[in-house]
């Protein structure tokens, strides 16, 4: 194997699993220390830099981070990043100050977002402190998009979001034009804006077309309208016996809204198993501890009705089978139908783009699908000045990937409107610092704790059952938080090997808690995986290779479950081994990002 | 040393042996001897051995007298029993320990100062003896603990940390454990676990006086240019006699080498040790043959390694004593008075 080039910054910031999975790459490690070390604002402040909302995210956000984390292959699970991020939000105190100057003056160029959702308001975040003017319209009569229509407000307080919106529509510069559909791109092209960004999301709510659709219309109600009603408070109340259809996380929005709103039978129906189901596992569960059943393998036959008054569903049983081409499909058990009565239906079985207010002749092109095409690195669409992200952009992700999609349209649009190569990306920021204080000390707490993962307290049922607006999860105290920061590996303090002053005394081999170590020949990557002192069959993960030493042997370290403890550095007697900190933080828009 | 306890946590994918343990069970506390200390890659194979020979712990004991080499035991087989002996002492606490209880297995672990100085008697004794142990000589040249000055075992021309010469004749310990009847006889070096494991393990599998001289660069004081125990002298000068490979029962051989360069040898265990010779001639259990060999060898300032010296059906202490089988506090209070009787049957054939 090729020995590694370690200046590479993508290498060591592949071994940070956390920051790697996260689309924005936030620096997690870097500020789940500073949590530990007390000083939640300026956890926060690393948040608010790389994702913009921490308080909404450490409440919402996908996670993408916690399956990808080092924890769960070293012991039973990760670390509880995403709730530590609120606990960096619950205590951070009035961050105010450390937030970039307002009324920045201005650069002369204006730019339009379509929708005051997550993508927007990034895009508008890392555009404003530059001078650019930005215009927000939103058919919604309050900035936030998705994050404050669908989201319901036991999981995520009204507060949190007028807080975190509120420092980006604080920066001055920001024209909010609410309550305000846009209904022609075209007529939007005609004024003088310099760059329009579409972050429109996925408005549109998939329906089902069964019998019975039509005719019990007045208590069938689609997913995401619903919600939205909801949060805007439209709608207080609903049936007694509900049934909501779809097994993604606004089937368990709309369940446990249910539930709060008179439902007293709320039933979950899902075509496929249980274990496919879309939705997070923690939000299934949390929709189970409030006592909503959740069946599977149930698909939808018609709506039955009296004279359109709603009655009840019928569902025809199915069961997963392989076809002949290993592909997983839904077959009819050939058992009799199942009918559940009810006197409400949520539908919550996808969301689809829609743009009707974009019209076909002014030179944008669109796909098969009727999705815009964009260029998924600049999301630079086929007109040089209009962007696209979040839902709007490739179809419906999460807040974590709308906020992504904005900087990088930020970056994009900024680089465009400084006549640069939007083709060229700006490299990350990488600061590499030795850990090393002493013999045996590090800047570092590298005595990890073996607990495990602490559970977020929940508020008891019968309060949060009663009222929509109260919160169930309790969120971390600074105990508890701390104890959970004790877990982080510190993945992001990297093992650098100096093979000059290696002298192969095998001390790193020995001590190493784990057996990450190998000294031996070398060889091609699969077959050298498989004779290290561990064989390294975890392919998604790097070997470190160094070149040649001295007996012509190399050394060989699988990034696999390195605790990043130091002990390899601590029993080094030359320091051929130290343990330094990268931290890569994402360029976003600005001078930084530009060549010139 | 580490203000760190070594993590409890293990590669999810770690082995077990036939007792179920990994080889992390085998290990002891973490070391406090300085960062790339050879003794703890010694130790390292030592656990490694024990693993890999499925050898419940508690079937062993460590012993040890004073120096670098003899902290070690603390860092490997935590649950075996132990025995932290007086200068120079471990061979006569180790002897007696067999004595009273040959049904476990005895690790002697010392250095060049415990060995070739101060215990210079109690080794020779002990090996003269045939005590049924495994003595391994961790074997740095220097007095670590005192910062440096040369041991017994240090060549004659080499050089100290500080640039003085060593004059006086150095004692090979292999030299003096053949000539004083030692059954197994290896040399060994700490940087080479891959022919330092298969020697532990054929020496726990001997049951007589096995010894194991293991050169070990002090990192701190022997390690220098001039030092003819550092890391890159002793790589640049180790010439193996024989690869060993050890098999704990006979069994097919299935490694595929020339003929005539590989032996089999079944110890008294049954234990079974692959011999693939390296050198040309040269014959493991020929000792006077070995004897010149290694002198020759060492005039020529090459250092030979490898399983030096076997006799695969030795005997030991108790043979020659005709000791009782039991372990002595096995011994119960009829064992011990026979009665009146057999005291007159036993004065009866004195008559």
């Amino acid at each position: 194997m090729q020995a590694t080039d370690i200046k590479q910054p993508d290498y060591f910031h592949k071994v940070v699993d956390c920051q790697w999975a996260c689309p924005a790459h936030t620096p997690v490690p870097e500020y789940i220390r500073l949590i530990a070390a007390g000083r939640y604002a300026d956890a926060y402040m690393v948040n608010w830099k790389s994702n913009v909302f921490p308080g909404i995210l450490g409440r919402t956000c996908d996670r993408p981070c916690e399956p990808a984390c080092r924890r769960g292959r070293v012991e039973a699970e990760p670390v509880a990043i995403c709730r530590l991020k609120r606990v960096a939000a619950d205590f951070k105190g009035d961050v105010g100050g450390l937030m970039p100057a307002p009324n920045a003056p201005k650069n002369g160029k204006k730019v339009a977002l379509i929708g005051a959702g997550p993508a927007s308001l990034t895009v508008v975040r890392d555009l404003v402190p530059l001078g650019y003017h930005c215009v927000v319209y939103d058919s919604d009569p309050k900035a936030g998009g998705m994050i404050r229509s669908q989201i319901p407000r036991f999981r995520l307080p009204e507060e949190v979001i007028d807080e975190e919106v509120g420092y980006i529509t604080d920066l001055g510069n920001v024209e909010l034009k609410l309550g305000n559909r846009v209904d022609s791109l075209k007529a939007l092209l005609a004024e003088d804006y310099d760059a329009i960004f579409v972050g429109s999301g996925a408005p549109r709510g998939r329906d089902l077309e069964i019998p019975g659709r039509q005719e019990a219309a007045k208590n069938i109600h689609i997913g995401i309208d619903w919600l939205s009603n909801v949060s805007f408070g439209h709608i207080d109340k609903i049936g007694r016996r509900v049934i909501v259809l779809g097994g993604g996380n606004t089937a368990m929005d709309c369940c446990r809204s249910s539930k709060r709103l008179g439902g007293e039978e709320v039933t979950v129906v899902v075509r496929s198993g249980f274990e496919e189901m879309k939705a997070s596992p923690w939000e299934k569960e949390d929709a189970q501890h409030e006592g909503i059943p959740i069946k599977n393998f149930l698909v939808p036959k018609a709506f039955i009705h009296d004279n359109g008054k709603l009655k009840g569903m019928s569902f025809e049983k199915v069961a997963a089978k392989k076809d002949e081409k290993g592909r997983r499909e839904l077959v009819p058990t050939g058992e009799p139908e199942v009918i559940i009565e009810c006197d409400d239906v949520l539908v919550a079985i996808g969301q689809e783009n829609a743009f009707p207010w974009i019209e076909r002749d002014i030179g944008m092109e669109f796909d098969r699908w009727g999705m815009p095409k964009v260029d998924p690195k600049t999301m630079q669409s086929t007109i040089p000045k209009v962007f696209f992200g979040g839902d709007a952009a490739f179809g419906p992700k999460n807040i974590i990937w709308a906020v992504a999609h904005g900087h990088d349209a930020a970056i994009s649009i900024d680089k465009m409107l400084n006549g640069e190569d939007l083709s060229v990306r700006p490299p990350p920021g990488v600061t590499v610092a030795s850990q090393k204080m002493g013999i045996h000390e590090w800047s570092y707490d590298n005595d990890i704790s073996a607990a495990l993962r602490n559970k977020v307290p929940w508020r008891d049922l019968g309060t949060t059952l009663k009222d929509i607006k109260v919160e169930v999860e309790l969120g971390f105290d600074a105990k508890l938080g701390y104890a959970e920061t004790q877990r982080c590996l510190n993945c992001d303090v990297q093992t650098v090997f100096a093979r000059n002053l290696c002298i192969e005394c095998d001390a790193c081999v020995d001590i190493c808690p784990v057996d990450c170590i190998t000294f031996t020949a070398n060889g091609e990557e699969d077959e050298l995986r498989g004779r290290l002192t561990q064989p390294a069959m975890n392919k998604t993960q790097d070997l470190y290779i160094s070149d040649v030493l001295k007996t012509g042997r190399i050394m060989a370290k699988d990034e696999d479950v390195c605790l990043h403890c130091g002990l390899c550095a601590e029993r080094c007697p030359t320091g051929a081994w130290d343990m330094q900190k990268f931290l890569i933080e994402m360029t976003h828009a600005g001078a930084a990002c530009r060549s010139r | 040393m580490s203000y760190l306890p070594k993590p409890k946590f293990r590669h999810p994918g770690l082995p077990k042996n036939k007792l179920g343990y990994t080889r992390r069970d085998y290990e002891g506390t973490v070391s406090t001897l300085c960062a790339g200390c050879g003794h703890d890659s010694i130790s390292a194979a030592i656990i490694q051995a024990c693993y890999e020979l499925d050898l419940e712990p508690h079937r062993l004991a460590k012993l040890s007298g004073i120096g670098c080499s003899s902290k070690t035991p603390t860092y490997f087989l935590g649950q075996s029993h132990g025995f932290n002996s007086v200068h120079g002492r471990m061979p006569s606490v180790l002897t007696g320990a067999n004595l009273a209880n040959r049904d476990l297995i005895y690790l002697g672990v010392s250095g060049d100062g415990d060995s070739a100085s101060i215990g210079l008697g109690q080794f020779a004794h002990a090996i003269r003896r045939g005590v049924d142990m495994v003595y391994v000589v961790e074997n740095n040249g220097v007095y670590g603990l005192t910062k440096g000055q040369f041991s017994a075992t240090a060549d004659a021309g080499s050089k100290s940390k500080w640039g003085a010469d060593n004059n006086d004749s150095p004692i090979d310990m292999v030299a003096l454990a053949l000539q004083l009847g030692a059954t197994y006889v290896a040399r060994s070096f700490s940087g080479d676990k891959q022919q330092l494991v298969p020697l532990i393990k054929g020496a726990l599998g001997h049951r007589g006086a096995a010894f194991i001289d293991c050169i070990s660069p002090c990192v701190a004081f022997n390690n220098h240019p001039g030092s003819t125990k550092s890391f890159d002298y002793v790589r640049e000068h180790n010439e193996a006699v024989n690869a060993l490979d050890y098999m704990p029962v006979r069994s097919e051989i299935t490694a595929d080498y020339p003929e005539g360069a590989h032996e089999q040898v079944t110890q008294h265990d049954g234990s079974v040790l692959n011999l693939y010779k390296l050198a040309a001639d040269y014959d493991v259990h020929d000792r006077i043959a070995a004897m010149t060999y290694l002198q020759k060898k060492n005039a020529e300032g090459e250092i030979a390694t490898g399983l030096l010296y076997l006799d695969p059906s030795p005997k030991d202490l108790h043979a020659h004593l005709q000791t009782v089988e039991a372990p002595l506090n096995h011994l119960t209070d009829a064992d011990l008075i026979p009665g009146a009787a057999a005291l007159e049957k036993f004065n009866a054939a004195r008559r």
